[in-house]
């Protein structure tokens, strides 16, 4: 797992406006397209998320990745409309409608570095700091995921070669029963390191 | 200096250190003993990942019990799997980690990662992902990891166990090289050479302390005699 | 009954906490990624990622379980090509199935508090355990995701409800895989209750005083 994810390096304008106003402008713009409900707005929008892609260096590539990912249901949308409803530009206005938030919001996530999006989360779980939250220990759990991610793969790939060596098939619990207790042993192993690298003091360090 | 007083613990039901009483003042100490031996635990007593049952562990005036923050900032400890000691993403951020809670600000910090990272011959792999390391490097991230908030005491519980010899020499070589106080547990008996002392564990107590050749003679005797192989994983 | 009050309460949530919730969230992750079956006409394939959401709650409790589905979801909204068939971020909240990822929260919730009451009643029952993740890791994800599936589409909940009954012979499979290796798991390895236990003197003082609020993740 790549600790880019779906992000792409770039420089255009979309990459240089930071996360919190690009998610705070999506927001807005989504509830006011479903307020106005216009079938001429919402095709706007669509064409101004589908320049959007190539205009800020994403490619118009990616723009169809997106459609093509939504094809089926944009077709539930029209069959549905057409048939049942006899609304056809009814239908035409939801698909826009939902095309161009989906492509929207993915130009966001394209164009905003996995790191930075994490840092706006931990800044927006400040206020709950008041029922109990630590914002620091929710940016670690989340650092300790993505570092998790390929040793619990790499736990899985041996449990399965163990389990297709020992001819075992068909006996799906089996294969995961062994990876679990694996993971439960590592966790345990990074508890202590948490403690012992001196990153989260608050255990109960006696216990084992 | 550590000083261990009377120091007894046990799981559940099943005592894995008998009142051990140490002061651990020289350089460089290795400690050797077969598994279940109480290593281990002894291990975890000295920067209070394990509070023991009886006795008391205490570095100058910090004792475990009461200044475990204290003591963990001053006792740094190295696991045998550096896999789950490296806990952030990729090898810059693991470093720095451990140097928030010091809140040196970000310049020193940077100093002080960069050095570091230059030291263990990580720099080119500042930026890499910590999994992607090989067994040797992982475990000098480890070791760097806690290098980098300037402990007065290495506690490293079998840093070697599950490297090949050309790494085992390669952390050895970092070891020596450390101004810092070492307190080295391991079953390479080659490492402990130079030491200025080695202790043998049995049974959950100390049953040899004296100079390396000694303390391996005293091993190996011990493991000769002992026609019963039940040790078990502590 | 005075087996369940003679239990020693915990509290807050250790370092060993923290790191289960990673892990488990790094393995509903690794369980969304690797096995992937394509179905035609559709463009999410079966994969096991609500397998990874039944199983992290059924063995870690309702805490721990919700914090690990919470944290596997921010990650997938934060850009990482978590969910399946290798989506993530935003858009799939703004898409039709952002109903069933908000609802893998509330299913965790619900199986957690559901299993930790069987556990305190006892151990872990194989016919229980897949009567609770049916109810939390199929009824309650169909019933947000479903509806809001229907509204995202405008074409009815029933069209949306039908096209999913794809899904529901997987999701059962998934169900019973589950309660067996939470009943296998339970056997062959102790997992600790989450939090730092509370002596029984601070228990008795904060009971009367509960001022201080627990520190959570």
């Amino acid at each position: 797992m790549s600790v880019l994810g779906l992000y792409v390096p770039g420089t255009g304008p979309l990459h240089r406006i930071p996360a919190g106003p690009k998610l705070l402008a999506l927001l807005v713009l989504g509830v006011a397209l479903i307020a106005v409900a216009d079938l001429w707005v919402a095709l706007t929008v669509l064409v101004v998320a589908l320049v959007l892609y190539p205009v800020t260096g994403l490619g118009a590539r990616r723009a169809l990745a997106v459609l093509r990912v939504l094809w089926p249901f944009l077709l539930a949308i029209g069959v549905f409309q057409a048939l049942f409803v006899g609304a056809w530009t009814e239908g035409v206005r939801l698909c826009a409608q939902l095309a161009a938030l989906v492509l929207l919001a993915n130009a966001i996530t394209l164009s905003t570095r996995v790191a930075e999006m994490l840092a706006l989360f931990e800044r927006l779980a400040r206020p709950l700091r008041r029922v109990g939250a630590d914002p620091d220990r929710v940016a670690l759990v989340l650092a300790l995921t993505i570092r998790s991610i390929p040793m619990v793969a790499a736990a899985w790939t041996a449990a399965r070669d163990g389990y297709r060596a020992r001819g075992l098939r068909n006996r799906p619990h089996l294969l995961v029963v062994p990876v679990i207790v694996h993971l439960l042993r590592m966790a345990e192993a990074t508890g202590e390191a948490l403690v012992a690298r001196g990153i989260d003091e608050d255990s109960e360090s006696a216990h084992r | 200096m550590l000083r261990l007083e009377g120091v007894s613990h046990s799981y559940d039901d099943r005592a894995v250190l008998r009142g051990v009483t140490l002061d651990l003042a020289e350089r460089r100490i290795g400690v050797i003993g077969a598994n279940g031996s109480g290593k281990s635990t002894l291990a975890r007593t000295l920067n209070g990942l394990v509070l023991p049952d009886e006795g008391r562990v205490s570095l100058g005036e910090w004792d475990t019990r009461r200044h475990a923050r204290h003591i963990r900032r001053r006792v740094g400890f190295v696991f045998s799997d550096a896999a789950n000691q490296i806990i952030m993403p990729t090898v810059v951020e693991d470093v720095e980690i451990g140097l928030r809670s010091l809140r040196l600000g970000r310049a020193e910090t940077e100093r002080r990662v960069n050095e570091i990272l230059t030291r263990h011959g990580l720099a080119d792999h500042r930026d890499h992902p910590g999994h992607l390391l090989s067994g040797g490097q992982k475990q000098l991230l480890a070791l760097a990891s806690v290098l980098v908030t300037e402990p007065e005491v290495l506690v490293c519980d079998e840093p070697t166990t599950l490297l090949d010899l050309r790494n085992t020499r390669m952390v050895h070589r970092t070891l020596d090289g450390l101004d810092q106080q070492v307190v080295l547990f391991t079953h390479d008996l080659d490492l402990l050479a130079d030491f200025d002392r080695v202790l043998v564990m049995h049974e959950g107590r100390v049953a040899f302390d004296g100079a390396p050749t000694d303390a391996i003679g005293f091993y190996t005797k011990l493991l000769d005699e002992d026609t019963d192989p039940g040790g078990r994983a502590s | 009954m005075p087996r369940t009050r003679k239990h020693v309460r915990h509290r807050g949530l250790t370092a060993r906490d923290l790191a289960l919730i990673a892990v488990f969230a790094a393995l509903i992750a690794a369980m969304s990624v690797t096995v992937a079956i394509p179905l035609p006409f559709s463009p999410v394939p079966i994969t096991l990622q609500t397998m990874g959401i039944m199983l992290a709650p059924s063995l870690l409790g309702w805490k721990r379980g919700t914090l690990a589905v919470a944290a596997f979801v921010a990650l997938g909204l934060a850009g990482l090509p978590l969910f399946a068939g290798g989506r993530g971020g935003f858009g799939v909240l703004a898409g039709p199935s952002a109903g069933f990822i908000v609802s893998w929260v509330f299913a965790a919730l619900v199986i957690g508090l559901l299993t930790d009451l069987m556990l305190r009643n006892g151990r872990y029952v194989f016919w229980q355990g897949l009567l609770i993740n049916v109810l939390g890791g199929i009824v309650v994800i169909y019933a947000i995701g479903v509806p809001w599936m229907g509204v995202v589409l405008g074409d009815g909940v029933l069209a949306a409800g039908t096209a999913m009954t794809v899904f529901l012979p997987g999701d059962l499979v998934k169900a019973v895989v589950t309660a067996l290796i939470a009943a296998t798991v339970f056997r062959a390895y102790p997992i600790p209750p989450a939090g730092r236990p509370v002596t029984d003197h601070v228990d008795t003082v904060s009971a009367a005083t509960d001022t201080e609020p627990g520190k959570n993740a």
